[in-house]
């Protein structure tokens, strides 16, 4: 749409320019004495042939941009379309006007002037186009590079929202087994979490934000399955402010959080183990705090950035643009990691 | 009876294996363990003849666990996906049996180890020695006394070659391991740990000075004082590695 309105823009002053050269013609041919009609006529078929040999120089080049070294044969054809188009008005003009006295000899000698004139005039339009048919290529390059980098980035967005453990399905189906026979209804229990888990992790799309009550939800499930797992040794306390649940968050930011605070947990400490996550409004922030003991005599420092957080923060800097939004600290024998979610309205 | 012990630090997991025992009257479980501390222990108690052991457990893994057992027993592994450890497994544990598994499967890595008994058995410590860790060592367990002890690797100061073991000296003394050299010098950061000897793996973050002795040869200073010799390629993997 905008392209046709800025395209018709150009051929009103396109014929506009022509309309002045028109007029200026005419003007300079009354100061040589002709009459009125015999200025106008000239003028108008004069300038018509110029509009008509720059139009096909401005068409042919949006098919064929000549690059700077190649700029001869713009300047050939420029030449070649010019001679044409004299040679036409010679014609033209000899058929019109080859009546009125002194006209014909006037013809003859400007002819010159006026191949000048048409040359440069071709040779004005071509430059304009060539460097309108660059800048716009430069617009499409630029345009695809951008299409492309937004592609990546929704790859990559998806590519780290489906990073599912493969460790807690596995181990998860490996429970269901052991219940099977000995349990059977914890058994059919645990297969409905986990499929309503999984279909939670697969129906929401990599960008879309949900609030913290629908994030929550799911991430009950999630813990469900861990304490048929670890029911022994795991506890979780979660603390949520009444004005953070309708706060919005990106789909399934808060289980690999607690997953990773559950595993290092579980894994660095023996014992029962208390994960806590509160939740609260800061300004314009949703605020996410998870706690786990963890004991920092023993403690790989690689451990708490392993890929459950820096995919997270990779998700949170393609969504947001911003690198400081997760954060981890630790004090005494509690690894504490937060999260900043802006809100936009 | 055979003797066997789970270790496993999801119950039900191990319920898994128990129901699965169920079928083996000569089979006799005489402990099941959370983690790899009682593991250790109940080996040492029991001395069993096979164990089931899970990789992924609190505090010390199921390899490292290993490596505080003297002989330690046949070993089949339970475990969910673990890529890095699989190469190995196929090597030298009697089976590893990937979570979930069928009763089928299991009955096939009991027959596969009934089997073995008759042949010379597979070899659980060179399983230990030749398992490529999925990156660095972080740290080094070991056994002091009865109790056992986590050793971050940036606490070591130096290792040294002792007879069959390695000395792993830091700031409270010294632990031993039974290790080689080679196993180390691959398994820790080459950035960080540089064999300077034969003997010697140095930790460069407690190096001080360089200084030269009579002739070719030159000594390290550490900063707890100690004096750890420099062998004529070990200085020059030294020099290498501090870029001087």
């Amino acid at each position: 749409m905008s392209k046709s309105v800025t395209y018709s823009k150009i051929i009103t002053v396109y014929l506009f320019w022509w309309v002045n050269w028109i007029a200026i013609q005419t003007a300079v041919i009354l100061g040589l004495g002709f009459g009125w009609e015999t200025a106008l006529t000239d003028a108008a078929i004069t300038q018509l042939i110029f509009a008509l040999s720059g139009y096909t120089i401005n068409t042919s080049m949006h098919s064929y941009q000549p690059s700077i070294k190649n700029m001869v044969y713009l300047i050939c054809y420029s030449v070649v379309l010019t001679l044409l188009s004299i040679f036409i008005q010679r014609w033209l003009l000899l058929q019109a006007l080859g009546g009125i006295s002194g006209f014909s000899n006037f013809l003859e000698n400007s002819l010159t002037l006026r191949g000048a004139f048409g040359w440069l005039m071709n040779l004005l339009i071509a430059t304009l186009t060539w460097f309108w048919v660059y800048v716009e290529d430069r617009k499409e390059v630029e345009k695809r590079k951008e299409d492309a980098a937004r592609l990546a980035r929704e790859a990559e967005l998806s590519n780290l929202r489906l990073q599912l453990q493969p460790h807690f399905l596995f181990n998860s189906l490996n429970s269901i087994s052991a219940l099977v026979s000995s349990r059977p209804d914890e058994a059919r229990k645990m297969i409905q979490q986990l499929s309503d888990f999984l279909r939670g992790t697969v129906k929401k799309d990599d960008t879309s934000l949900v609030t913290l009550e629908e994030e929550l939800q799911h991430l009950q499930l999630y813990l469900e399955i861990e304490k048929v797992r670890f029911g022994h040794r795991l506890i979780t306390d979660i603390q949520k402010s009444e004005e953070s649940l309708v706060l919005k968050l990106p789909s399934l930011l808060l289980q690999p959080i607690v997953e990773n605070a559950i595993k290092f947990g579980l894994y660095d400490t023996v014992g029962e183990i208390t994960i806590s996550i509160s939740t609260r409004k800061e300004n314009n922030l949703l605020l996410i705090e998870v706690k786990n003991p963890f004991d920092p005599a023993t403690a790989s420092p690689r451990q708490g950035t392993g890929f459950g957080l820096s995919s997270v923060q990779r998700r949170l800097y393609l969504i947001y643009f911003r690198n400081d939004l997760l954060s981890t600290s630790q004090s005494e024998n509690v690894f504490v990691t937060t999260i900043k979610i802006p809100q936009i309205s | 009876m055979i003797k066997v012990i789970l270790i496993d630090d999801e119950p039900l997991a191990r319920s898994l294996v128990r129901e699965y025992l169920h079928t083996y009257p000569d089979i006799d479980i005489v402990s099941e363990c959370g983690d790899g501390f009682e593991g250790v222990k109940a080996i040492a108690q029991h001395q069993p003849d096979l164990i089931f052991l899970d990789i992924q457990m609190p505090k010390i893994n199921g390899f490292e666990m290993l490596e505080l057992v003297e002989n330690p027993p046949a070993v089949i592994f339970t475990t969910a996906f673990d890529e890095y450890a699989i190469q190995a497994f196929e090597q030298h544990a009697v089976d590893y049996l990937l979570k979930p598994f069928s009763k089928e499967r299991f009955d096939r890595a009991i027959q596969k180890w009934k089997g073995q008994q008759s042949v010379p058995q597979k070899n659980t410590s060179m399983l230990l020695e030749t398992i490529s860790h999925p990156e660095e060592r972080q740290r080094i367990v070991v056994k002091k006394g009865n109790n056992i002890v986590i050793v971050p690797v940036h606490t070591v100061h130096y290792l040294e070659a002792f007879d069959d073991y390695v000395k792993v000296h830091t700031k409270e003394g010294f632990y031993l391991k039974k290790k080689t050299m080679a196993h180390f010098e691959k398994a820790l950061d080459p950035k960080q740990f540089v064999r300077v000897h034969r003997s010697y793996l140095l930790n460069l973050q407690e190096l001080t000075r360089i200084e030269p002795l009579e002739k070719e040869n030159h000594i390290a200073l550490l900063k707890s004082g100690v004096r750890v010799p420099l062998s004529q390629s070990g200085y020059g993997k030294l020099r290498e590695v501090l870029g001087i």
